[in-house]
């Protein structure tokens, strides 16, 4: 007989990806003993996929996940090596920042800060069970389950096992799997069983998982090949810079400290002939002959999808960027592919300036079990199993951003719960967050879920640039955020307002001087005098013009200009989706109790009475945003609830 | 609100009608009838069969109520799919308020404004909209509004409506894949595009708001405003005009402006008329506010009705008068046509600036001509002139009304946009804005008090 380690801790994270390590470093840091599980720990953080963080709409995660106390807008800021605010030529709302990161700096970064947090431990591990408090108490010396009677009652999580038999007690377990359960990766037809970059997959975790009562699913993501720079003829493409003027992810980066030397990136286009290989090759592609099982992405779609999906589009954008400063491989984005070697190669040489490409890696698919997020409440713990948290691609999202965001949001939730806290619950109005998780967990999707800008509905108040204005306030409540950047956050809304109260209230009269400034820009002559706001609202002024006649101004900080600005020149958008917010809020105030019985509400569709059971809806805003739930079943449950509940609804 | 209730009401409407009925639903409504209702075949009523009538009395304690018919529905095929007994007794407030207060001494609940509807609703039997269109079917008190109210009930503004808001989605939609995928979809001369679009639509919407002011004086009524000096025969046309048909004369309540109004039902059209305290420079004081109140009806008055004395000469009284309609639709009744006349039509007629807005008839209060000519002058005066066709979609509905007006004004607030050269992406809150208000008109989108608002709009028993 053996007897096998057992430790108790507070929190176990499943996996130390993007989403894991901002679920351990939320836990720890709110004072939780927690375990991070890796199958490598030299992948920790590890980019598979894309050498960036950001972008269009990725790029608000990443500050909102700054905002509350996140590690990835940090990280980022310590390892880019290009930097690049997209959309500028676009309203605010859809400015984005998106960063090229050196891959293996990255990795390297998140792994310190992982390794020098207090209260965390790093565990090269493979989890293969979780164990619910029956489980624990049912456990002999070996760490086995001896038989025993289930009953009905809720589950509660009550630790891990990993592969050695050593069991981890814990109060929460947040599961990170990413795309390593059951993973297996395609080339044409040559197919590996192992998780991104040959790791090791998690084979054993997602029985244990269905025996919880969790049902599992099959997506399916890929990656474009890695190429030798040496063998890439840069001057057939257009190099891509990046800003003059770098802008930082986190909100406590100091702008200063990172103008550095950047690197470029490079464009080149597909053409007719890269097309037609892939045409004739599509019956080797394993998605379209039918071996991938698992749904694919439809927004970050291979080059077969985008060459089916367009086929009246002659080129698609390529871009090659560098996976690091020390190293010659480049990274080929817009070319995902699934295809065999053979095909890949000969589609990749009739792109200008890959004419003689060696590559490095080649591109693959990856196929990987992971849930239908709506079995999970908003807190991101599973509705059935109590103490049970998940975040990131497990959940059926893509992209590391997405992923971070989920893990910060279920670790510092777990935490909250093992401290008796309120959670945290960021709703659609109050951030990009809020929107991916309130899509997750209500929305039914059958492919990976990516952030897009138009999935947000209040964009214009969801700006990149106000997260900070919008979020940290939480974090703070949270004890993720210092008080000192508490602080900073308080100094820089007063400065706002007080600033857009002095340019409200500072009238300019019609006189010679500020005649000859309006001449100046072309701007029709004053009749009456005029406030300096209203001035700013002039297409041919901003902020930095008005200086000329503006006498008492003081100088303030970039970051509260910004504010300044687009609070004063959109002042009329941003009040009428402020209005659209008022009435979103009203709907989700409108809360379900719990012991509603649906069979009562006799008008309720089939559909609808089916879909309100399964999912348990918390308010009647997120019952309206479940797919086969229609209005009428919406305005019939309103007035049940005004009937039934008449005191839960004033 | 409960459902296990059983509740009743008075289902007609409180008035010295010939018979009222007394609606009674839930699951207690037969053993409630069964207490106080006996005929003479002695079998209890929840042994009826649905959709039976029986003919029998009233009795609670030995006394006898009323002699009544009584009508059985069984659960579901009823109105609130409910178990329903429905009480036809003698019309006649004291009588229906008694066998009312008997059914609720034996276990029935007085049911709240549109609870019977609500029941309908909660049930499944009919959706959010439909109810609303119910309600306005009840209320319609003259053809045309009923008219307009079952084009509702079909579906063919809801129809309409959710054309125009798919257009609206569909640009929506361009938009909002052209920002998340620049690369393959482009918005170049995009405004352009979206202009004429958005004109397209704001055309249409613009229509159906002008044809609810229309709809809006079909339903409510036309505000006729009589006037003429002191004796032309004002209270006597008046006079004339009720006694024509005296049932449809009622206060309505909440519609009514003065205890003044008068409603008159004219064919199609229903006439809110209100009888002018004469007006002319007032002396005293009394008279001085009246005089105003006259002026104040005169400013909202859809018709005029002005009444000349044609025996005797116009003199200062007449011309004061004339100068304060003759921008308005106006019908000049000469009367004392029994007498001899010593004006013409025309010393009338040409103190007035547009004549299209006017017609002229000769009537006799006294002798009671002229009424039947009166009456198809007004609904051809009426529906030619101000009301183009009915066949057109008309809103009625004053919330619908409410609602286009603010998707109009969402759409005006996008053309700013374009015109201003904003980002495409500014564009989607307001179109987004526009999308909302339309959809609840057909209930694609859910307010949080929409539903309530609608039931208890209704009026009690319905």
């Amino acid at each position: 007989m053996v007897s096998r380690i057992r430790e108790k801790v507070d929190v176990c994270v499943v996996g130390a990806g993007h989403a894991g390590c901002e679920a351990a470093l939320a836990c720890a840091r709110l004072g939780l003993n927690t375990v991070i599980f890796t199958v490598s720990v030299d992948s920790i953080a590890l980019m598979p996929c894309n050498p960036n963080v950001g972008g269009s709409s990725k790029g608000h995660l990443v500050r909102e996940l700054d905002a509350l106390g996140g590690e990835m807008g940090k990280n980022i800021d310590r390892t880019f090596i290009q930097s690049k605010m997209l959309n500028v030529s676009k309203g605010p709302a859809v400015h984005s920042l998106r960063a090229q990161a050196d891959k293996a700096e990255y990795t390297r970064a998140m792994r310190k800060v992982l390794e020098n947090q207090d209260n965390l431990t790093i565990k090269q591990a493979e989890v293969t069970e979780l164990l619910t408090v029956e489980d624990i108490a049912h456990l002999n010396d070996e760490n086995e389950v001896t038989e025993y009677e289930k009953n009905d009652k809720k589950l509660i999580i009550g630790g891990v096992k990993i592969y050695t038999g050593a069991v981890y007690e814990c109060k929460a377990v947040v599961l990170c799997t990413g795309t390593y359960l059951r993973a297996r990766c395609l080339c044409g037809e040559a197919i590996t069983y192992t998780g991104p970059n040959g790791l090791q997959p998690a084979n054993h975790l997602p029985d244990s998982i269905k025996k919880l009562g969790i049902e599992l699913r099959r997506f399916k993501t890929g990656t474009p090949a890695r190429m030798d720079k040496r063998s890439i003829d840069f001057s057939k493409m257009i190099p891509q810079y990046g800003d003059e003027k770098i802008v930082p992810f986190s909100f406590s980066t100091d702008p200063e400290s990172i103008q550095i030397e950047q690197v470029p990136c490079y464009l080149t286009y597909t053409n007719e002939e890269t097309h037609e290989i892939i045409r004739a090759n599509l019956d080797r592609s394993p998605i379209y002959a039918g071996v991938i099982e698992g749904t694919g992405p439809r927004y970050c779609p291979s080059i077969e999808d985008k060459v089916v999906k367009f086929p009246e589009k002659e080129k698609h954008q390529v871009f090659i960027e560098p996976e690091g400063l020390h190293t010659n491989e480049m990274y080929v984005g817009g070319m995902s592919s699934s295809l065999p070697e053979d095909v890949q190669l000969a589609m990749y040489r009739t792109v200008p300036g890959l004419e003689n490409c060696k590559i490095v890696r080649n591109a693959y698919a990856i196929e990987y079990d992971c849930i239908d997020a709506m079995q999970l409440l908003p807190t991101l713990e599973f509705k059935t199993v109590s103490g049970l948290f998940a975040g990131g691609q497990f959940n059926g999202s893509s992209g590391y951003e997405e992923a971070a965001a989920q893990g910060l949001v279920a670790g510092i939730n777990a935490a909250m719960q093992i401290k008796g806290k309120e959670p945290l619950i960021i709703d659609r109005s109050e951030g990009y967050i809020g929107v991916l998780i309130d899509d997750l967990v209500t929305k039914e999707s059958f492919e990976p879920y990516r952030m897009m800008t138009s999935r947000a509905e209040y964009r214009l108040l969801l700006r990149q640039d106000n997260a900070d204005l919008r979020l940290r306030k939480k974090g703070y409540e949270i004890g993720l955020i210092s008080e000192e950047q508490y602080k900073h956050l308080i100094d820089k809304e007063k400065m706002i307002s007080d600033e857009i109260q002095r340019l409200k209230s500072t009238i300019v009269g019609a006189n010679a001087r500020i005649s000859a400034f309006m001449e100046k820009y072309d701007s029709p002559a004053l009749r009456t005098g005029c406030s300096l706001a209203e001035l700013m609202c002039r297409p041919q002024f901003d902020y930095e013009k008005l200086s000329e006649i503006d006498d008492e101004r003081i100088k303030l900080p970039d970051e509260v200009i910004e504010q300044v600005e687009i609070e004063i020149k959109y002042e009329g958008y941003i009040k009428r989706q402020i209005s659209q917010v008022k009435s979103f809020k009203k709907m989700e105030s409108k809360k379900i109790p719990e012991d509603i019985d649906y069979d009562d509400v006799n008008s309720l569709r089939r559909e609808a009475r089916q879909k309100l059971k399964m999912f348990k809806p918390v308010s009647v805003g997120q019952a309206s945003r479940i797919s086969g739930v229609s209005p009428a079943d919406i305005s019939v449950l309103l007035v049940y609830l005004s009937s039934r509940y008449p005191k839960n609804n004033e | 609100m409960n459902n296990n209730e059983t509740i009743a009401a008075i289902a007609t409407g409180l008035s010295e009608s010939g018979i009222s009925i007394i609606r009674v639903s839930g699951p207690d409504a037969f053993s409630i009838a069964d207490k106080i209702f006996k005929c003479s075949d002695n079998k209890k009523v929840s042994e009826y069969e649905s959709h039976t009538i029986h003919y029998g009395f009233i009795r609670e304690n030995n006394e006898i109520i009323d002699e009544v018919i009584l009508s059985v529905m069984r659960s579901p095929r009823s109105y609130t799919t409910e178990d329903t007994v429905e009480i036809n007794c003698h019309g006649g407030l004291l009588i229906t308020k008694k066998v009312l207060e008997a059914v609720i001494r034996n276990g029935a609940r007085l049911a709240l404004p549109g609870e019977f509807t609500k029941r309908a609703f909660l049930n499944g039997r009919i959706d959010l909209t439909r109810a609303e269109a119910i309600m306005d079917v009840i209320s319609a008190d003259n053809e045309l509004a009923l008219k307009a109210s079952v084009k509702h009930l079909r579906g063919d503004i809801f129809e309409k409506i959710l054309n125009l808001r798919n257009e609206i989605i569909h640009e929506t939609a361009y938009i909002e894949s052209a920002l998340d995928d620049p690369e393959h979809i482009s918005l170049d001369g995009y405004s352009d595009t979206l202009k004429e679009k958005i004109n397209s639509i704001l055309c249409e919407l613009i229509k159906m708001e002008e044809s609810a002011l229309d709809g809006q004086i079909i339903k409510d009524g036309i505000l006729t405003v009589i006037v003429g000096k002191p004796n032309a025969g004002k209270s006597s046309f008046l006079n004339m005009l009720i006694g024509r048909e005296k049932a449809i004369v009622t206060d309505i309540a909440g519609t009514t402006r003065d205890a003044l109004e008068q409603h008159v039902r004219i064919g199609d059209l229903s006439l809110n008329l209100v009888d002018t305290a004469g007006i002319r420079s007032a002396k005293d004081e009394v008279e001085k506010i009246g005089v105003e109140k006259s002026k104040e009806y005169l400013k909202e008055a859809d018709l005029v009705l002005f009444i000349v004395d044609s025996s005797i000469k116009l003199d200062k009284n007449d011309l004061d008068i004339i100068d304060l309609i003759k921008d308005k639709n106006v019908i000049i009744l000469f009367n004392k046509s029994d007498l001899s006349s010593v004006i013409e039509e025309k010393d009338v007629t040409d103190k007035f600036k547009d004549l299209d807005n006017l017609r002229v008839l000769k009537i006799s209060a006294k002798e009671k001509t002229g009424i039947e000519q009166f009456c198809d002058l007004i609904k051809e005066f009426i529906l030619d002139q101000s009301i183009s066709s009915n066949n057109e979609l008309l809103i009625t509905n004053e919330r619908h009304r409410e609602k286009i007006h603010e998707a109009i004004e969402s759409l005006n607030l996008v053309m700013d946009s374009i015109n201003k050269n904003m980002p495409e992406d500014f564009m989607t809150i307001d179109l987004m804005s526009a999308y909302a208000s339309l959809g609840e008109i057909i209930g694609e989108e859910i307010s949080e008090d929409l539903a309530d608002e609608i039931f208890s709009k209704f009026c009690m028993g319905k």
